[in-house]
Parts: structure tokens; sequence; C-alpha cells
């Protein structure tokens, strides 16, 4: 064993490079926070993209809601122990704004109609109600709204993206949709979107393919293509090709693993560095331990060697089971890094349901840490675990995210309630960084 | 419709029956519910029992498999691995048992070599160091996917038809002989009438039902047997527990991973079989006492068949009901024509099939001999795709980046998709989701469907062979189908992969709604 290397000292340490971690690194940064994000990028790769705050609720009647909003108040009446319970309407707008904000300076820009779900094409033709969409995915939304005439476009070899099978399953309300397969331009042969979209950064292959999409246009006013719309410039790339192409073309979010979850990722890493967040992606965190009664110690396994991290205050946004936050053996469910109490639905033959489709989803994906109302974890005695220990996403119990369409919600809000449970903001921070993200739309 | 001899039932028994037949130059028309292996056939270990299991027990199975499985190695080597196989007693087991063993085996003719405890856990090292006494034993696998799937290609060649998704609902019948069977297609509702001269039931666990509806009698007992699979290979042996036969005895390599099985669970009916909880739990405890390792490897799936058992008069349990196989000649219901095959193994199929096609034969006065003692089993390209490890075989040995896998655990591109719904057409079937999956190893790796399931989909759309709205229902079914046998293992690993699996069905695409 080498010598322990320096510790990395800071003020908040938050464990998970999902949606929740990175979320509450940019909210601390905008508090003027001193904070450290470390944790394994892996979950965030299979993100569709799409940003949903709650589009059914309750899971029994499958009742979806078009007003996101008003399907919270009804969910914090009926399970006062959801994490949506414990965080002010106002609050989660602010986190949105934040978010979508930060998201639009690095390049990422997202569209919402502020108090409204909207409904996105899936690949089996298919609609999935959301809140927010890449502004690169809009034209989607309103092409079905308005049933215009649309051509959709796939590519020979791209895996899970027929435009056939979509077209097929919209046509009897949407007679005005065709579809073209075509080759993809330039070299680029393969079934990893990665590779499409990184080929699609170079301007000869946009020409290429806009020269094809023209071809076939016909009448077309929009046209929808698998998103591989680039990796770092989507935005112009999108751009580009419309005006090459002549009418709008929009995304429609492709099987996982996709390239949305890289444009996000690239843009929290690059934009949370500029705020002066320090990062440990890729990196598995090897053991937290309390020392004294101030300090959380974490040693940081990865392959560029070790490093510990010491914060005064940590926060859990490890994820569930995929993110690695929670652990199940044969007889039950362990939060993985310090053992914490973890609610569940008691034993294994009671995890899942008999239907893997079943509308009320699987009592497991309850199971988590039961919070205080500053998000700190409780212990068995129903008293917060440690006082300067908070935990956000969806690791937290009773909620069930899949099923009620409220992933990036639930990561969003609980991150900044979390957040501003840690503490006020560094003199000179909190209301100036707010107010060029409010809202206009 | 009319035909020699209709075969009710698409097991393993039917179709070998049917090729036997054929072989014979007797026209078949086999009928299943379901298709290609959907009861006992394709639930089972995969095991080419030596006979060594049966020597205490039932001395006559013992003797039938030693020689199958002998036959079986000789004319049928693309369906079968010789791996070889080990019966090992641990700690607390019956010491007179475990003395007897040779001697046994001996009386059976059945080649069992005494090891040195060192050395079987060097030819084994997931051996548990509480062994204390090893046997070697001639025990091989057997893909009964394959095996079917091939014994049926040369019937249909033979100009044997094959109506999957029909049930038998009834039979007309004059002058104590069956007429015609009229069959409902389970997919459309359409009736359909097949006249026959012989007809009979190999309808496995139906056996009964069947019987029924002829105004036969035939009194059945459903033992349902849970198997667990792991994610990788744990033994390149067979490994049995050198006991009596009980629950939870046998590790069987299946390609690249292993199976363990069994339980013994008695059923009142003989449909929707699931393994339970309860079930693989148990089967973890028993395995970690010979293999450790069982208690902490990840497991990708389980399933449950059910073993067709006919009663016998006393009730011993349903381990002590003989493996062995019966042909009962209905003539003593008062009906001539009509034959059930039932019992039995996977190692004694051909044997069953033979039997049942003299006594056929006998019936119609047609005086050709048995072909399939003999002649091997022709190997055809198109129905070898359920062998474990061959898709990434070949796409190791020819890749084509034109070519996209559409099922990465298993490497299966789709050509290959495309090679098995041609071959699927040709023999005038539909080739739907579950069809495909079952002539390939699609969703039988670690992702259990999470990918493939969406892609084989769309890319059947994309062929024009499903609609949208069926591939729709298609891949529901499809992900139920996978569902039952994840959900008593879903913990570590694949409580992950299932987290993911639901994520993608109902967080983006919204199947549950």
């Amino acid at each position: 064993m080498p010598d322990a290397p320096e510790p990395i000292t800071s003020d908040l340490v938050i464990v998970g490079a999902g949606i929740a971690g990175l979320s509450a690194a940019l909210f601390a940064a905008e508090r003027g926070i001193d904070a450290t994000l470390v944790g394994e990028t892996g979950e965030i790769l299979f993100a569709s993209g799409l940003m949903d705050l709650l589009a059914v609720h309750p899971l029994e009647d499958g009742r979806t809601w078009e007003d996101p909003w008003a399907a919270i108040d009804a969910l914090r009446r009926d399970i006062p122990a959801h994490p949506y319970a414990r965080v002010e309407t106002a609050d989660i707008r602010a986190a949105f704004d934040a978010l979508l904000g930060f998201l639009a300076d690095q390049g990422l820009p997202y569209r919402r109609r502020t108090d409204r779900n909207v409904d996105v094409l899936t690949t089996m033709g298919g609609v999935k109600r959301t809140y927010c969409v890449p502004e690169t995915a809009w034209g989607g939304v309103r092409a079905m709204e308005e049933k215009a005439s649309c051509l959709l476009v796939d590519f020979d070899q791209l895996r899970g993206f027929s435009a056939r099978q979509i077209a097929s399953a919209l046509e009897p309300r949407w007679p005005g949709i065709r579809t073209a397969r075509i080759p993809f331009p330039g070299s680029t042969r393969g079934q990893y979107a990665e590779q499409l979209a990184l080929a699609l950064e170079a301007p000869g292959n946009r020409e290429a393919l806009a020269a094809d999409v023209r071809a076939c246009l016909g009448t077309a006013r929009s046209v929808g293509l698998p998103a591989v719309l680039g990796l770092y410039r989507t935005e112009m790339i999108s751009r580009d090709l419309r005006d090459r192409i002549g009418v709008p073309l929009f995304e429609i979010p492709i099987l996982p693993p996709s390239v949305a979850g890289l444009r996000l990722r690239d843009a929290f890493h690059r934009g949370l560095t500029e705020k002066g967040i320090r990062l440990f992606p890729h990196h598995r965190v090897a053991a937290v331990r309390y020392e004294q009664t101030d300090k959380f110690v974490l040693d940081i396994a990865a392959p560029d060697g070790e490093h510990r991290l010491h914060g005064s205050a940590l926060m859990l946004a490890s994820g569930r089971f995929l993110g690695g936050g929670l652990r199940a053996d044969r007889n039950g469910i362990r939060e993985t890094l310090l053992d914490l109490r973890v609610h569940h639905p008691g034993e294994r033959a009671d995890w899942h349901r008999q239907d893997f489709l079943d509308p009320r989803g699987h009592p497991v994906n309850a199971a988590g840490l039961e919070i205080d109302d500053r998000f700190r974890p409780l212990n068995d005695g129903g008293e917060p675990a440690h006082e300067r220990l908070f935990a956000a996403g969806s690791i937290l119990a009773h909620q069930n995210w899949i099923r009620s369409k409220c992933g990036v919600g639930l990561a969003v809000a609980s991150a900044w309630g979390a957040v501003k449970a840690y503490g006020p903001p560094t003199e000179g921070y909190a209301s100036l960084s707010f107010e060029k993200y409010i809202d206009k739309n | 419709m009319h035909t020699q001899v209709l075969i009710i039932g698409a097991g393993v028994t039917g179709l070998g029956l049917a090729r036997d037949l054929a072989l014979r130059g007797i026209s078949c028309i086999v009928v299943e519910q379901g298709d290609v292996n959907s009861g006992a056939s394709g639930r089972n270990h995969g095991l080419l029992h030596s006979g060594s299991r049966y020597v205490s027990s039932d001395t006559e199975v013992a003797a039938e498999c030693l020689e199958e499985a002998d036959l079986l190695k000789k004319l049928a080597p693309q369906c079968v691995e010789e791996t070889g196989g080990l019966f090992v007693a641990v700690e607390g087991d019956d010491e007179s048992f475990i003395a007897d063993f040779p001697h046994l085996c001996e009386k059976a003719r059945i080649p069992a070599e005494a090891l040195d405890i060192d050395d079987a856990r060097e030819m084994e090292p997931c051996l548990s160091d509480r062994i204390i006494a090893a046997y070697a034993a001639p025990d091989a696998t057997v893909d009964p996917f394959k095996l079917a799937l091939q014994n049926f290609h040369q019937a249909h060649q033979n100009g044997t038809k094959l109506l999957r998704h029909h049930k038998v609902v009834g039979f007309k019948q004059s002058k104590g002989r069956l007429k015609s069977a009229h069959l409902v297609n389970t997919e459309t509702g359409g009736a359909v009438f097949v006249e026959a001269d012989q007809f009979v039931s190999a309808a496995g666990a139906w056996c009964g039902e069947i019987a029924r509806m002829a105004g036969a009698d035939m009194d059945m007992v459903y033992s349902k047997g849970s198997l667990a699979v792991t994610h990788s290979r744990l033994s390149e042996r067979v490994i049995n527990r050198l006991r009596k036969p009980a629950d939870g005895d046998i590790l069987v390599p299946g390609g690249t991973v292993s199976i363990f099985g069994t339980t013994s669970l008695r059923m009142d009916v003989p449909s929707d079989v699931r393994p339970t909880v309860r079930e693989v739990d148990y089967l973890v405890s028993e395995g970690a006492a010979m293999i450790p390792e069982m208690e902490t490897v990840r497991y990708i799936r389980a399933y449950a068949g059910i073993r067709p058992l006919i009663k016998s008069g006393d009730d011993g349990g349903d381990r002590s009901v003989s493996r062995g196989f019966i042909l009962v000649d209905h003539a003593d219901d008062g009906l001539d024509n009509f034959l059930t095959i039932s019992g039995g193994k996977l190692t004694t199929y051909r044997l069953m099939a033979e039997r049942t096609a003299d006594r056929v034969c006998e019936r119609l006065g047609v005086c050709r001999p048995c072909r399939t003692r003999e002649e091997p089993l022709p190997t055809d390209p198109a129905w070898e795709w359920t062998e474990p490890g061959l898709a990434p075989r070949e796409w190791i040995k020819h890749p084509d980046h034109e070519d996209p896998l559409l099922c990465e655990c298993e490497m299966i591109p789709a050509s290959v998709f495309d090679s098995v719904i041609g071959s699927i057409r040709a023999q005038g079937g539909t080739p739907n989701l579950k069809a495909v999956g079952l002539r390939t190893r699609m969703g039988k790796g670690a992702c259990q469907g999470s990918f493939c399931g969406a892609r084989v989909t769309g890319h059947l759309c994309d062929r024009g062979d499903l609609n949208s709205r069926d591939a729709q229902t298609e891949l529901k079914r499809f992900l139920q189908e996978r569902w039952k046998g994840e959900r008593p293992i879903l913990w570590g690993g694949q409580l992950i992969q299932s987290e993911l699996k639901e994520a993608i069905y109902c967080g983006l695409l919204g199947l549950e709604t």
C-alpha cells in the first residue's frame, strides 16, 4: 500500500455523477459552496435526454397528467413521504430554471411549456409524456401536434430505430407521415449512435446527408431523424442541417446507450469545471468514514491512482441498483457506502410483481433511504443518521421514478432541496446568479 | 386436411416420432398448441444421462439411458457436448449409498470410475473441500432445441407438416375409432379439422387432457421442476450429487452457462408454471453444499417445467415415480387408433419414438424398419443457432461491420435473424418474435432482452414481418416470458439489469400504459 495521498478538503462532498449529483454540484456552485463531486459515470449514459417532471399519478389508475404541477400537488397529498412532498413548488421551478439556464449556456438548450407536459415520439411509434425536451427534439413535439406532412428518416445499420415501425403505428392518426431509409453519409459504418453523431460533426457529412434527405423530401414540412445530430455542437449542427435541407428537423430519442447522456455529461463537466467544482468523474468511492465528529473521509479509487477527500458535509446522490447506491443480496437491500438504514418492502418474494408490466410498478422500486425535511437520511430511531449527511436523487425511498415518469424532476428537486438544507448561500451569490435564469417562455 | 398420422405435441418426442415415421415413408401432421419444445422438452437440464443417476432406483431406465446416450453421441454429435460427468458426495451424505454406487453401476454396465478426492477437485476446481467421494461417469449434455428442430427439419423434408399455435379442442369418433381432430388456431381463433388414420398423443403434461377429450383415461401426476441458470459456466463436466435422487442434485454446463436443478413440486394443473423465489433459494443452498460458489455467483434466470409422470399404484412421492416411458394403447378404452406416449427422459426420446412408430406401422400395415437407430441425424445450418457460442464464433471468424449485432450478449447479427426468419417461412410458419427467439440465443444472455427485445422487434417491423401494433403485443409477451424467469433471481447483478430494462421499456417506451 503506497502512502496515503494528500487529502483534498472541501465543505461539501457529493457522491454520484448522475443528474442528481451533477445538479447538486451546480446548485452548490451557484450558492458559492466549496464542493467536490465524485462518482462513476455510469447511469447517465443511459439517459434519454428527456426531462420528466411528473406524468403519471396514481400508478394504480395509470392517470396521465397534462399539468405536472397539479400532478405534484395530488402526489403530495397521496404520498406524504414522497421526496416531492419535501420541496416547495417554487423551489422545484427555481431548480429547473437554474438547470436549463446552465445547460443553455453550455450549448445544450432545452425547451418546455412551463406549466404543461408535452408528448414525444418513441421508437416504438408511441408517445412518451415528458416535461423538457432538447431544443433539437422540439420540432417533433410540434409536428405531432400539427400532424403536418412529415418525413421520418432512418439509416442502414442503426439498431433499434426503424422509421417504418414508427410511421406504421402513427399512420392511422397522422396520414401525412412518410419514411425514407438512406445510407449514412461518408465512410462511417456502424451500429453505434456515438459514431454517427461524431461523423455529423464534419460539415462534409452534413452536406451529403442533407442532399440525400432533400432528394426524398417531397412535400414534407419537417424531417424526423434518430437523435444522432452531433455530440458536442448539437444545436449548431441541427441548425446547419435545417438550412441545408430547407425545412425544420427534429431528433427522435433513441434507445440507450444513446448520445443524449454523453451530451449531458459533457455539458455538465465543462460547465461545472468553469464554476470551480472539483470533479472526480469515473472514480469509485472505495470507502467512507466519519472522523471525529465533523469530517467525512472518502477513499477514492481510479485508474490514475488513489485520492482522499475530506468533507465537512456529505451528500449521497449515488443512485439505486444501477447506479450502485443500493445493493441487494438474496436476503435484503443495503446502502453501499455507509450501510444506512434502507426502507424496503420485506422479503424478496414481495419485491417484484408477477407481471413485468404491472401498471402499479414493483414494490422494490419504492425502497431506498428515508429522509427528514432537510434531506438527511434517517437511522433506525427515525433520527438523522448524521447532522451533515444529505441524500438526493433516486436513492430516496417512497418514489417510483420509472413508472411515475419523474426521474429528472426527482433528481433536480431533491438536489435543490438538499443543497438548500446544507445551508444558506455564501454572501454575494444566490440572488445574483439566479436572476438570468428566470424563464421567459 | 387429411394425413396418415396426426401427432399431438411438438416436443422432442413428437418431433422424433415425426422423423421416424417420415423415414419410413409415412405422412404426418404435427399439431402443437405453442411452438417447438414449449413444454418439458424446452424446460429441462439438457442432460444426456449416462444412466448412473438411476442405478439405485430403476435399472431398466439406467440401461435405456446408457444405450440411447451412446447412440445420440454417435448419430447426433452436433447436438451433444461430451462433457463427461462426476458424481460427488459431501460430508453428511448417506455412506451406504456411496458404498453401493460402484456395484450398482457395474451391474448396469455403466463405466463409473472411482476418483481420488484431490484429483476430482483438480478436474473441477469449483467443488467444495468437503467432498468425501467422487466417481467419473460418461454423462454428457444435449441441446434440446437443436435436437428437436433438426429432427423436424428432416421430417419436413420428407413431407411432414407442423401446425404451430394450434390447440386440440376435441375429436370426432365413429365405431371405436377417432376420425378427426378439431383444432383451433390460438392466434386467429380459426378452426381446422384434421382427419387421420392414426392418432398419437405426445403431449407431455397435456396427455391426460388429450386422452380425456378422446374419451380415454390417463391418470397423470404433474411434477414441477425448477432450474436456475448462472451467468458463467462453473464446471467443465456435469456434476451430480452422489445420493438417492433428490432436489437440487445436478449442475449441467450449457455452453457458456451452468444450469442447476431441480425441484419437485406437485401441481394441480400443468399450465402457467413459474419458478419461485423459494425454490431458487432452496436450489442455491443445496448447490452450495457441493459447489460453494453457487452462493455468490450471478444468476441470469430460472425456469420451470412439468414432468409428465404417469401415476402408479403406490405413492412414494414424485421422485419415486418411474422415469421410464410408457406407451399406452387406448384399444383398452375402446379406441383402435389412438396411442399415448408419455413419461421418459430427454435422453430416451429416440427410443420412445421408435417404439411408438413400430406400433403405428403395425397398425397401418406398414413393415418398414426403424432407421433412426443407424442413420445419423442430418445437420441443417438453419437450425443451429440455439447453440451457445456458435454466433460469436462465426462473428469472430467473419466480422461484418455492415451487419449490426442486434443481440450483443450472444453476438447475433441481423443476417442470422434474416436467415432464421427465412427458414421459418420455408416451413410454412410465421416468424413472430417468440418463434425467432426460440430458434436463436436471443434474450438468453445477461441482458435478458433489455436491448435485443426492442431491436429485433424493430428489425421485424422493418422487414415487414410485423406491423407496429402486433410488434407491441409481441414485445410485451416476450418481456413477460423473460420476466417469469428473472423474477426469482433478482438480486445482485441481475437486479441491476432488470432496473435498466424497466427504465427502457417503462420509463422511456411506456409499454406499461
